[in-house]
């Protein structure tokens, strides 16, 4: 039914129509209001049979996750940010063990300076923690992978992440299409699981293994996310069939066709890159967009072909890899793998860190100059160098310059109240 | 597309007016954004939150900087930020007070909008009437609507009635109707005054 409904809300009802058994969650902004409606649901009797469990933390919540996963249970939790990173141990342990959870990532910055705001730092840090990971571009994008999500992991026993920008998509109210229950049951037959701790048939789960066998177990793994290749846009394409509208799959390309500049680039700031491709084009341009749907298992071949033919690649990333800005980011490492012409300009775009907004203003100019190859190979989008300079400055000029993120922010108002003066 | 920033304070409601406002548009057919600008929200403390409002699908999310419209929920923001920012000279302004633009001081702003663009209305003392309570947020989106025109007042209301129930809504639905027939008089007077 078409209903005008916050993103976390929207990710609640799917995943709620998706019949999810167990839910362990703490809440953790800008999560909270997807695990609080689904805990709404539980009591309410709208969900069930579904156990919604209160746990004292992120570590405990992707435990819990992982005891019912492995006692057969369909499992659900969400997280974000700091959260995400203390549940980190459990995390490797749910892909390793092979335990199909589904879990909503609301992305948001990680600290130090703490900061709320959205960027990928979270779930790029988990990058290759086994976990498959998709990113949503919309609301509507972001409900509907959950019915996939649960669908990919169930049927080949490994975890996935969804991944919505915090914020910018959890708290933003728009259109969305929710699934009647009827559809999704049609699409998600109930959870068959390939091993399950059952009194009646005792297993052990967890075993210790050495040096004779670890490396098939991650090989294992490997081939896992391989078979998802093949099967993440086969499921993509029976949810287009099931329910009439396309979302997910492993890149989507925009107005690529001949395009001499293609941008790359993941989540909800595609919409925004979009619609300035389209005012590009109308100028003549010749300038397309990647969508990078999923992450984990990196789709090479098809980001290969979506690239194919263009003369520059601009990967506009929220995360940071401190330490090899001159090379790249975390994305742009993985896209220059799928270059044909490893010569092709790749210029990666640091953008939206922390909730910086991302401007069709900022963009448009960045483009030109990526057009005009006149970027840096790693640009930070909007940056103030006023604000750098000073701090260096008052490096240079003491040793005890205090601590930065208060040095930073007082500079900030400083300027900010200047500028207001001079207008 | 027609974008909308919404200032107030925490608590008053700000972040509801902009959903509202896009459930309208919605139960009109219209495409709609609402985001709310993301801080750590106190009471009484300055919130701003977005609309947007299309008949296509809205794929930008850049803030809103060169808005449509302002609607200002609580006037003695007027002292604390320029809640005006970005506003075109073809923009609409619709503030809540029982002052006039004049006594707030705001001839500047009047003299650069278009003539009846930038109105007041009391939409705290309409609030305290029919709800008993200081909610300004909903009456102003009636007034908005008066102005512009880009929801009609059925769709607000209509809104009301889906997120609030009995008292709470009625009380609201009856504010509402009176912050647009507030704005329709003073547009009346406006154009009698021009003819």
């Amino acid at each position: 039914m078409l209903t005008q409904i916050e993103g976390s809300l929207a990710v609640a009802k799917t995943v709620a129509l998706c019949r999810p058994e167990v839910v362990p969650a703490y809440p953790i902004s800008p999560q909270t209001h997807i695990v609080e409606a689904l805990s709404a649901m539980v009591k309410s009797g709208e969900l069930t049979p579904c156990e919604f469990i209160n746990v004292e933390s992120e570590f405990s919540a992707m435990s819990v996750a992982i005891g019912a996963s492995a006692a057969g249970a369909r499992t659900y939790t969400a997280t974000a940010s700091q959260g995400l990173l203390f549940m980190v141990e459990a995390l490797y342990n749910a892909s390793g063990l092979g335990l199909p959870i589904v879990m909503t990532v609301a992305n948001r910055a990680i600290g130090a300076p703490i900061n709320i705001w959205n960027d990928h730092s979270d779930s790029m840090s988990q990058r290759d923690s086994g976990w498959i990971q998709m990113y949503a571009r919309s609301n509507q994008e972001a409900a509907d992978l959950h019915v996939q999500a649960f669908r990919i992991a169930e049927e080949l026993s490994t975890p996935v992440m969804v991944c919505m920008d915090g914020f910018l998509l959890t708290h933003a109210v728009e259109q969305v299409d929710l699934p009647e229950q009827e559809q999704v049951d049609g699409f998600l037959p109930p959870y068959e699981p390939r091993q399950v701790l059952d009194p009646a048939d005792p297993v052990t789960i967890g075993a210790m293994v050495g040096p004779e066998a670890f490396t098939e177990v991650k090989y294992l793994a490997h081939h896992t996310h391989m078979q998802a290749l093949e099967l993440i846009p086969q499921v993509a394409e029976e949810f287009r069939q099931a329910f009439g509208r396309s979302s997910g799959g492993l890149v989507d390309t925009y107005r690529c066709e001949d395009a001499d500049t293609v941008v790359v680039a993941l989540g909800s700031v595609l919409g925004t890159i979009q619609d300035v491709v389209d005012d590009l084009r109308d100028e003549g341009v010749s300038i397309g967009a990647v969508s990078l749907l999923t992450l984990r298992p990196f789709p090479l071949d098809e980001l290969h072909e979506a690239i194919r033919g263009a003369r520059r690649v601009v990967v506009v990333e929220k995360a940071l890899a401190v330490g090899i800005g001159g090379i790249g980011g975390i994305v742009s490492l993985n896209v220059r793998v799928a270059l044909s012409d490893p010569t092709l300009p790749v210029y990666t775009v640091i953008a939206g860190l922390g909730g910086r907004p991302i401007t069709m203003v900022s963009l448009r100019r960045l483009f030109a100059d990526a057009m005009a190859d006149r970027l840096e190979r790693t640009t930070f989008l909007d940056l103030d160098t006023e604000l750098v300079e000073r701090e260096l400055a008052r490096v240079a000029a003491k040793r005890r310059t205090g601590p930065l993120a208060e040095n930073i922010i007082r500079d900030a108002s400083a300027i900010a109240a200047r500028q207001a003066a001079e207008a | 597309m027609k974008q909308v920033r919404i200032h107030g304070r925490g608590g008053q409601g700000v972040v509801t007016a902009s959903e509202l406002l896009s459930v309208a548009a919605f139960n009109e057919g219209k495409h709609a954004q609402a985001v709310p600008s993301f801080g750590s929200e106190r009471m009484g403390a300055p919130v701003v939150a977005f609309c947007r409002i299309d008949d296509r699908p809205i794929r930008s999310r850049e803030p809103i900087s060169a808005p449509d419209a302002v609607v200002v929920q609580d006037a003695t923001l007027l002292h604390q930020m320029d809640v005006f920012h970005g506003l075109s000279a073809e923009g609409f302004v619709v503030i809540n007070s029982e002052r006039g633009m004049s006594e707030l001081g705001l001839d500047d702003l009047r003299a650069r909008v278009s003539p009846g663009r930038a109105l007041t209305v009391p939409a705290t003392a309409l609030s305290l009437e029919h709800v008993g309570k200081n909610v300004p947020n909903v009456v102003m989106l009636a007034a908005l609507a008066a102005m512009t025109g880009w929801v009609r007042l059925d769709s607000v209301l209509m809104a009301i009635k889906e997120r609030f129930h009995g008292r709470v809504a009625d009380g609201n639905v009856a504010a509402a109707q009176a912050a647009y027939d507030n704005i329709t008089a003073q547009l009346e007077a406006f154009r009698a005054h021009a003819d």
